[in-house]
Order: C-alpha cells, then sequence, then structure tokens
C-alpha cells in the first residue's frame, strides 16, 4: 500500500496505514534493505532535521543520497524552471524528497516525475513526514493518540508543520484541540473548515496558561517575527505564547511537551531540562519513521 | 407575438445572444465576467429580478451584435450555473445551449494566492480548482489548498 507512492501529503493517508508505518518504524533496524536505491534531496529552502534525517534514514539502510541545498546550489540558479530540475533528478534516482517555499511545488513534482516524490515542506501547507513523526512520537511517549487533548501553540497560520500536525491528529480521533496563537497567527480558514467538518472538538484561544494543566500534548511552535507587519506587535504578543519552565511544572504528569524544531525562544531553555520535554526525541524518531517510510515506499516492505 | 412582446421589459433583440436564467444579483456580475464595459458598441439590456417559469425569479442578460465563444460560455457558469445561452438571428432563437460549471475547473481561473505553484511563469503547471460550491462560487486550489472566492473570480475578469 505504500510502494511507489508519493507523500504529498498527510491527508492522503488513512489511519491505519499510517498505523502500519508506525509498525515498522518501531521494529525497522539498520542494514542493506535499499543497497542500489538512490534518494534525491531538492532542498529550495535551508533544512537541517528534515533533510539530514532522510539522508541518515537512507545510509542506514544502504543506499546513497545526491541533491543539493539552496537555490544557488542547482542550475536554478542560471535560470532553469523547476520542472525541468525535477525531470533530470526523475532519470538519476529512486525517489526525490523536495521542500521549496512555494505551495503546490511538490504536487507539480509528482506530475513530472515517475518516480516517487515526498513533500518535505511545500511553502505554509504541507509538510507531511513532521506529520507524522510527530504523531509517532505521541505513540511512542504517551501510547495512544485517540482521546488525547492536545494544544497547538504559535504560529498556526503560516507554519506547515503544525497545520499538517493538525491534520494527522484529526485522522486519530483525538479527545480535543486547543489552538493557542494570537488572533492574527489563528490557522487559515480552509485549515478551520477541515476541523468544522471533522468534528473534531476545538477551541481557539490565546491564554497558554490556562491550557497547560489541561492537557496531554503540548505542541509549540516558533512564532516567525517575519509575519508581523509591525515589529511591536510581535514584542507585544511573543511572551504571551512563551513557554516557560514554571508553566511546565503546571502540566499533568505524563503530558508531552513536542515541538518540531528549530526552536528560538519560545520555549525557555530551562525546559529542556524538564521531565514533560520530548522534542530531542521527537526529533531522534525522525530516523526510524524516514526508514520506515523509505522501505516501504522503495520496496514495499 | 405581439402580445407576448408587450409582456416584455425589454423589447426582442435582433441578432446577438441572450442569457437566461441567471440567479438574481448575477446579471451585473455576468457581464462583468464578459468583459463588457459598455464602450464596445453593444446595445445591452439587463432584467432583473423577473418571474422565471423554472423556479421563482431571474435575472436575464441581452446583448445585442455579440455571438458568445465557447470560453465565454463556460465563464458564465462561474456565476450563473445554470443559465441557458440563446444565440439569436433574426429575433428568432437559433441555437440554445445551457451552460456546464464541471466539478473540476481547469485554467479558467487563477489561485489568489501569490505563493501558489500555479503562479509562478515557466512552469509547466495549469491552476486547478475543485468546486466546493456552485451558487455562489466557491473553488479550491488543489495545488495549494487555497479557498477561491466567487468575488476573486469576477475581479480576475472584470479588472
Amino acid at each position: 500500500m505504500f510502494e511507489g507512492r508519493d507523500v504529498l501529503s498527510i491527508l492522503d493517508f488513512s489511519a491505519s496505514e499510517l498505523e502500519h508505518l508506525f509498525r515498522r518504524a518501531s521494529n525497522i533496524r539498520p542494514g542493506t534493505g535499499l543497497r542500489g536505491k538512490i534518494l534525491a534531496t531538492a532542498f529550495f529552502e535551508p533544512s537541517t532535521r528534515t533533510r539530514l534525517s532522510f539522508e541518515t534514514a537512507m545510509l542506514k539502510l544502504g543506499g546513497s543520497v545526491i541533491g543539493f541545498g539552496g537555490e544557488e546550489a542547482s542550475s536554478l540558479a542560471k535560470g532553469e524552471n523547476l520542472a525541468d530540475t525535477i525531470r533530470m533528478l526523475d532519470a538519476y534516482a529512486d525517489a526525490i524528497v523536495i521542500r521549496h517555499p512555494l505551495e503546490g511545488v511538490a504536487k507539480l513534482a509528482a506530475e513530472v516525475a515517475e518516480i516517487p516524490v515526498i513533500n518535505g515542506g511545500d511553502g505554509k501547507q504541507h509538510h507531511p513526514t513532521q506529520a507524522m513523526v510527530d504523531l509517532y512520537t505521541i505513540r511512542k511517549e504517551v501510547g495512544r493518540i485517540e482521546g488525547l487533548r492536545v494544544a497547538l501553540v504559535g504560529d498556526l497560520r503560516y507554519g506547515r508543520a503544525a497545520t499538517s500536525f493538525l491534520y494527522g491528529l484529526c485522522k486519530f480521533k483525538v479527545g480535543k484541540l486547543f489552538l493557542v496563537s494570537p488572533p492574527s497567527l489563528r490557522p487559515r480558514e480552509e485549515v478551520l473548515e477541515f476541523l468544522r467538518s471533522s468534528g473534531v472538538e476545538h477551541e481557539l484561544t490565546e491564554d497558554l496558561g490556562r491550557v497547560a494543566g489541561e492537557v496531554e500534548v503540548m505542541y509549540v511552535t516558533r512564532i516567525q517575527k517575519e509575519r508581523f507587519p509591525d515589529p511591536s506587535e510581535f514584542e507585544k504578543v511573543k511572551g504571551s505564547y512563551k513557554l516557560t519552565v514554571e508553566l511546565a511544572e503546571k502540566m499533568k504528569k505524563g503530558a508531552i511537551i513536542l515541538h518540531p524544531l528549530p526552536k528560538v525562544d519560545e520555549i525557555e531553555l530551562g525546559v529542556d531540562e524538564n521531565e514533560h520535554a520530548r522534542y530531542f526525541q521527537q526529533a531522534a524518531y525522525a530516523v526510524p519513521v524516514r526508514m520506515a517510510l523509505l522501505s516501504l515506499i522503495l520496496k514495499g516492505e | 407575438m405581439t402580445e407576448k412582446s408587450k409582456e416584455l421589459v425589454v423589447r426582442k433583440i435582433e441578432r446577438g445572444t441572450v442569457i437566461d436564467h441567471i440567479p438574481v444579483g448575477q446579471a451585473l456580475n455576468v457581464i462583468r465576467l464578459l468583459g463588457i464595459k459598455g464602450g464596445e458598441g453593444y446595445t445591452v439590456a439587463v432584467v432583473m429580478n423577473v418571474d422565471s417559469r423554472k423556479h421563482g425569479k431571474k435575472d436575464i442578460v441581452k446583448v445585442e451584435g455579440k455571438e458568445l465563444s465557447v470560453a465565454e460560455v463556460n465563464r458564465i457558469a462561474l456565476v450563473a450555473p445554470e443559465a441557458t445561452i440563446n444565440v439569436i438571428h433574426d429575433f428568432e432563437v437559433v441555437r440554445k445551449t445551457t451552460v456546464k460549471l464541471p466539478e473540476r475547473l481547469q485554467g479558467m481561473v487563477r489561485c489568489t494566492n501569490p505563493s501558489c505553484i500555479t503562479n509562478k511563469p515557466r512552469e509547466p503547471v495549469t491552476p486547478t480548482f475543485r468546486v466546493l460550491s456552485r451558487s455562489p462560487l466557491l473553488l479550491l486550489c488543489e495545488y495549494c489548498g487555497t479557498r477561491v472566492l466567487q468575488e476573486d473570480v469576477i475581479k480576475q475578469y472584470a479588472g
């Protein structure tokens, strides 16, 4: 059910398909299963974790990686269009991971390429493999997703990781979503409409302090300063979405704090040592999840 | 014939197009979608909120001296999904077609999201939308998920 498949949006995957992926991620071990296979990484935007964890996953399974990072590193700097770049990678590799600042690029790449295309983040829209990692982390660290109360904090409007995570949670009959953000960074209308039609209970709020003690999962994202038209507006709101040690200590026993990273100052440094913090484990789970995904897509197992 | 003409708010046209069964309130939008601003030399009649035999009330647009292209007919479906197009020669209907709004629109509308791949020049991509609602029109971009409203679409044609 995975072999040869494109991974463009988390919405394309059913809960049982994701369960299958998670089971595979739990038991996958380094080996030589992907020997002779080549993954092309086409990153038109900076990336640390996504790109390196895909490369690591490929290498751990005996495969190889080609690719580039940053538009300047490729012929696009010479004016080549995206479709031509994809055609070239299509001829060289067995799968492509692509990240690009424009929405819909992964879909276009999948139309152009014969080989599977994995969306490594397209503009503000989708980041499906991050959502897979996030859901897997909850699975491992809390034990279940169904029925959980989850807070999503920060930039819920432009942040693709938060949006994909939200879509993913809705697949698993999550208990309640608290969407904690300044009004200007609330989810886009199409996302809210999706939430309404999915029937998942949710609440838009600006009060992180009230929510902290109510949830089993706290998912914090970076509020990007550049999203604010007026810098003084940013200064006003940034403190209210900061997860401090004091707030972390109010969290329920067994509750976890996640962050797709990179984090800047939306999580106080001291929280790193807090019993609830799981974002570094989350980053580590990226490798087995992407190993499992690559193995399923390239070999069907 | 004479008796019937008396009932009409606007006289019959000799040669041109009558767009009938436009939802009430959409006549001006039909005109905007056709790019008619008034200086093109056509005689244009707009009839609003008249009784319809089919359902309740309707608007009608008559354009004397103009026959619509296929592209223009398809465009009308964006605001009047059940409109009928009557081509008139010598005061008589010589051809009657019903517009059709497909479930997916390809190439007729641009995405309103400037950072959608479909707005990037020199890429082999056609803007494609799923029709979420026909009246009023609501479209979903298949590439970036943006919702495009009827007024956005009209703006693209009317400027």
